[in-house]
């Protein structure tokens, strides 16, 4: 039994969580029942978006070849690395964690520091499926102004990032640790 | 790779509706419609950086927003923390960039939100 646990150890939360949940709609807890609505809620969320943003990553794993990413987005790219990593950012769509497996990958293929984090910056919140749903919400004018605000201060942040980390052996991980 | 990091997703998404049953989206249109003064705006800029809520919930409480009289200054900030600034993701943000370039990303991402929910404001 102690070793079982041993084992298992990394999916207490999640067991204990399960646990509780059932129970919850058992006896007719309510707060258990609105937490784990909540849960559920951002858990569409994930799997919707998340595990495409994993098949993107294994597919540029495979095909795009790093010479090409370095020259396009690496440290010389300059205007038109933003551009591309700007585009590439807002044709994707998912939660801004969905993003950090792909900032490791554009790291492992040699992408600049500067274009990683203007990438992350774009995902953040110039997705087009999300400014679609935003402008039907909130109407152009606002998505407009956000977005136009929102770009240059991406970029800057992206250059900022990018001499605070110059010296200072900056690696990205892939998460597994 | 999707198998590895699976584990620490769930995670986040337990904590994440724990949070927002302590601070529900109920309570937060209640604080952020009626004031919109710089109380108003903190709590947005705060509660937006804290929590982690889905797009399609996000828009429709932004929109209950500005029909109950908040500020275009306040409804950005709100919005552009909830996507920018992640501190209840920040243990997953750690694993992949290591402690002090994840809490120098939200740190910066947090001034940033605010600019642009004041020039939205002044825009609109």
């Amino acid at each position: 039994m102690k070793s079982f646990l041993k084992k298992h150890k990394k999916y207490v939360w999640l067991a204990a969580y399960a646990i509780l949940a059932l129970l919850s709609f058992a006896i007719g807890f309510n707060p258990g029942k609105a937490v784990f609505t909540n849960f559920t809620q951002s858990f569409v969320e994930m799997i919707t978006f998340v595990p495409f943003l994993f098949i993107i990553v294994g597919l540029f794993d495979v095909w795009v070849p790093k010479e090409k990413i370095q020259r396009h987005i690496g440290q010389e790219s300059g205007v038109k690395g933003i551009v591309l990593v700007v585009l590439l950012a807002m044709l994707q769509a998912g939660p801004l964690y969905g993003a950090f497996p792909v900032a490791y990958m554009l790291y492992k293929k040699g992408a600049s520091i500067r274009n990683i984090f203007i990438y992350l910056g774009a995902f953040s919140s110039l997705k087009i499926p999300m400014l679609g749903i935003e402008i039907g919400y909130l109407g152009i004018e606002f998505s407009l102004a956000r977005t136009l605000v929102s770009l240059p201060l991406f970029i800057g942040i992206g250059y900022l990032m990018e001499r605070y980390l110059k010296d200072k052996n900056f690696k990205i991980s892939d998460g597994s640790q | 790779m999707f198998k590895n990091v699976l584990l620490p997703f769930l995670n986040i998404l337990i904590l994440i509706s724990l949070l927002l049953y302590i601070i529900p989206p109920s309570v937060i249109s209640q604080y952020l419609g009626s004031g919109s003064g710089v109380l108003g705006f903190s709590i947005a800029a705060l509660v937006g950086s804290v929590t982690l809520i889905p797009g399609f919930v996000s828009y429709p409480i932004a929109a209950g927003l500005i029909q109950q009289g908040a500020s275009y200054a306040v409804v950005a900030t709100f919005m552009t923390t909830l996507m920018m600034v992640g501190v209840v993701t920040l243990p997953l943000e750690i694993r992949y960039f290591g402690k002090t370039v994840a809490i120098t990303r939200n740190a910066l991402n947090f001034v940033a939100a605010v600019i642009i929910g004041l020039m939205v404001g002044i825009i609109l």
